[in-house]
Order: C-alpha cells, then sequence, then structure tokens
C-alpha cells in the first residue's frame, strides 16, 4: 500500500539492520541524499549497498560508510579521485567490494525487477570479474552467466510522484531510478513535488506506481 | 560500418603520413575525421573525450553517454551547468536538439545490444589480436574500479583506442599478449597512438599512417610483427 510519510525520517524507520539497500544515483546525479542522510540517523547497520560508485566527497553514501554502516559495496567504479571514505575502509579491510561491469549491475538490478532468474553475458568474458562463473559459447561468443540482484529497500531520487506513486525523473538524473524501483521489496523515493493523481501526462510517465511503497517530499 | 571506405577516405586526404609525432589534439582531431557520418558514438573518458572537439556539425555524430542520454552536446558553463546533467566522467554537459534520456538499463542495451557504431577509450595495453586492458592495473593494492569498459569494449561494433604508443618508460604499449588485467577479447578494431594509426584483428597488426617515423623505425619499437595497410601500398 503506497504511504507519503511527512518527512524522510519516518520514510526509512522500518530499514533494518543487515539489509540490502539499493540507492540511486550516478555520481552526484540522482542521488537521494535527504533519504541517506536518514538512513544514517536511523542507526540500521551492517548494510550491503547497490550503488553504482562507493559516496564521493562528505556526503550521501560516502558518509554512510565513514560511520562503518556498511559491510559490503556492491558497485562498478568505487575508485574516484574524492572516494576517500570508502579507500580507506577498503585498505583496512573493513568494508567487502563487489566489483560488477556497470552494465552487468544495471542488467542483474534489471533482472530482480523483471523476475529473471540470470542471464549470459559477453561482458566481462575472459577477465579476472568472470572468474569462477558459468560460461558458455553461443552465437559463436563466449558468455558470462549473471544472476539478478535483489534488494530489501531502494532509495531513489524523482522530480515528480503524483497520487498513485508514479514518477517521472529530470535529464540524467534518472540513471538506475526505475530499475532499482522494480528490484527491490520496498521502494521510497523523495521528489521535488507530489502532484494530484491525473497531475502526469500518462504518456510521460517513467516508473509506474506499481514499483513504488513511501513518496516523501523535500524541499 | 565499413571501416576500409573510411580508410581510403582518410588516404585520399592525404593524412598517410606527417612528418612528426601527433599531439593529443591532433590524435583527436584525426579520430574525429574517421568517423563515419551518422554515427551513433560513445567517447570514453580522458582523452577520447577530446575527440568531440572536433566532430563537425555535417557528420551528425551522435553522442551517447553510459549514464542515460543520447544527444549530448558540448561541456556545460557558466549558467548552462545543471547538477542533473552530467556525463559519464560526472561532468556537467548540455543537451542538443533531439537529445533522449533513458534509464541505465537502457542505456546499456544500447551498448550491449550491438547498437553503437564506435567508442572511443583509452587503454594501458592492446594486443595484437585487439585484446583491450585498460581497466586495473593489476597492483595488489590498487582498488579497482570498471565502470563501463567491459560493456563498451564487448558491445560497439567498433573500438577505437587512443594512447600514446610508448609508456614513459618508452615500453610499447602495443604488445603480444597483454600483461595487465584484460577488459575484453579479440575487441579493438583500431589503435590511433602518437606515432601510428594500427588495425587490429585476427590477421595481425596492419599500419595504416606512421607519424614521425618509418615502418621500419616503428617496427623496432612495438614488439608484434607490423604489415603496411593494403590501402597504403609501398
Amino acid at each position: 500500500m503506497l504511504n507519503f510519510p511527512e518527512n524522510v525520517n519516518e520514510a526509512v524507520a522500518g530499514i533494518q539492520d543487515g539489509s540490502t539497500v539499493m540507492i540511486g544515483g550516478f555520481g552526484n546525479a540522482g542521488q537521494p541524499f535527504e533519504l541517506i542522510d536518514a538512513l544514517m540517523d536511523c542507526g540500521a547497520k551492517d548494510l550491503t549497498v547497490v550503488n553504482n560508485n562507493a559516496g564521493q566527497g562528505d556526503q550521501g553514501l560516502a558518509l554512510l560508510i565513514k560511520e562503518g554502516r556498511v559491510k559490503k559495496m556492491i558497485c562498478s567504479f568505487p575508485r574516484q579521485s574524492d572516494s576517500w571514505h570508502f579507500d580507506a575502509k577498503y585498505h583496512a579491510g573493513e568494508i567487502e567490494l563487489e566489483l560488477v561491469p556497470q552494465g552487468n549491475l544495471a542488467e542483474r538490478i534489471r533482472a530482480a525487477g523483471a523476475g529473471i532468474g540470470g542471464f549470459f553475458t559477453p561482458t566481462g568474458y575472459g577477465t579476472m570479474l568472470a572468474e569462477g562463473k558459468e560460461t558458455r559459447i553461443l552465437d559463436g561468443r563466449g558468455q558470462v552467466f549473471e544472476t539478478p540482484i535483489h534488494a530489501d529497500v531502494a532509495l531513489i531520487k524523482a522530480l515528480k510522484a503524483d497520487g498513485k506513486g508514479n514518477l517521472v525523473y529530470r535529464k540524467t538524473a534518472r540513471n538506475f531510478g526505475p530499475i532499482m524501483a522494480a528490484a527491490a521489496k520496498h521502494t521510497i523515493v523523495q521528489v521535488s513535488e507530489i502532484v494530484p493523481t491525473g497531475g502526469l501526462d500518462p504518456e510521460i510517465i517513467v516508473t509506474p506506481g506499481i514499483y513504488v511503497n513511501s513518496i516523501v517530499k523535500v524541499a | 560500418m565499413s571501416v576500409q571506405s573510411n580508410d581510403q577516405a582518410a588516404l585520399a586526404a592525404g593524412i598517410r603520413k606527417s612528418d612528426k609525432p601527433l599531439g593529443r589534439n591532433d590524435l583527436a582531431r584525426l579520430v574525429a575525421r574517421d568517423i563515419k557520418p551518422g554515427s551513433f558514438v560513445n567517447l570514453g573518458i580522458g582523452q577520447p573525450t577530446l575527440v568531440s572537439n572536433y566532430l563537425q556539425p555535417e557528420q551528425n555524430i551522435t553522442l551517447h553517454t553510459e549514464n542515460g542520454m543520447l544527444g549530448m552536446g558540448p561541456e556545460a558553463t557558466g549558467d548552462q551547468i545543471d547538477g542533473d546533467l552530467i556525463n559519464a566522467g560526472k561532468i556537467p554537459v548540455t543537451e542538443l536538439p533531439g537529445a533522449s534520456y533513458f534509464h541505465h538499463a537502457d542505456s546499456f542495451a544500447i551498448m550491449r545490444g550491438g547498437h553503437l557504431d564506435i567508442c572511443v577509450l583509452g587503454a594501458f595495453q592492446v594486443s595484437a589480436t585487439g585484446d583491450l586492458a585498460n581497466w586495473h592495473t593489476g597492483a595488489p593494492d590498487a582498488i579497482p574500479a570498471v565502470g563501463g569498459a567491459m560493456d563498451l569494449a564487448t558491445g560497439a561494433k567498433d573500438v577505437f583506442v587512443m594512447m600514446t604508443l610508448l609508456t614513459r618508460e618508452g615500453v610499447s604499449k602495443l604488445v603480444e599478449t597483454c600483461t595487465y588485467p584484460l577488459t575484453g577479447i579479440g575487441c579493438v578494431t583500431r589503435v590511433y597512438t602518437d606515432k601510428a594509426v594500427f588495425l587490429t584483428g585476427p590477421g595481425g597488426v596492419q599500419v595504416r599512417e606512421t607519424f614521425g617515423c618509418t615502418l621500419e623505425e616503428l617496427q623496432d619499437m612495438v614488439p608484434v610483427p607490423l604489415t603496411a595497410a593494403p590501402a597504403v601500398g609501398g
């Protein structure tokens, strides 16, 4: 049942220790900073976080990592010029890393939301990221078996929601939002604006409300 | 797309040989000139991004960025800067008329489904058969980060590499077998370097152009057998 919490703290209150949490965003674009700050405040720990990166600078996901709430990162590109909090935890052996090619990350998330048990892809074939995985030659190409990534919770950012939970995004801030919304058991969305039901043109809705559980407006 | 006809066009343009090694911008200009009109192209982070500076409007090239956009325009400046509109390198960019946005799985389906004509990538090493190593030095203390490199390498119809031919220590990055961890196998079709343009594939390495050196001098620098590309002639 769709709900509209009063604030971000109420929205994330049910997130348990040990959860797998998908966090939208590519770099800072589409990163739901307010929801991440609320996740920090709620104290949940031993989290497995799925995001393209592993935090930048001293905000959002980077702080969650700094505070030791994240036991494992599943991402494609952790190392950046300003990923110092992840770097420190990694070198100290205090965080586990599952490194996934970005297209596999996206498709594994998509597969989870679409009920697909796994898929073969040429990406990564013959590389160290395919070590230990099942391979086949299909259509004359070496391919690697990849499995879906499910999550307990997704925290994403959209531009607008309507009363049915339908979402539209803004520019490249869309990135992982739609597929994470479908892949998680419980999807929490922060938006800039909530419009009345019927206020969004059905032809331009990107994420149908069926994938959404909670919507919270942030300033 | 037809690589061969492109190469012939390049030859007709008289750029088969230059007297001195090419700088980064000259190399970017050359790559831009070799991109067939109407192509859908992804430019990797770093040196390949320079190519966008030399694409001509009449080429009608559409740039893809893996974070979910076709029709990417130049880097944003001043009031154009918008945190919701960035490229794969997380640099603010602009949108061109006819641009489109899509989510990450669709964006990678564009690559992985073989819809992109060309991607241009940097590299640590390329092998004689077109294996690519560009994501990880393999150093034990290095934090590995792969991003979209493996998807681009295996998905684009043509993979062009831009790199200096030699490391700072003077060692060829065009090698018999890559010693760095691989990004993709047999995926690179062309290598643009400061000293020559190489065509790679199952038939070995052919040299299309040289810059400031002869084929013989080039052969002395590179540990794989080189032949002149047929179109180059004698």
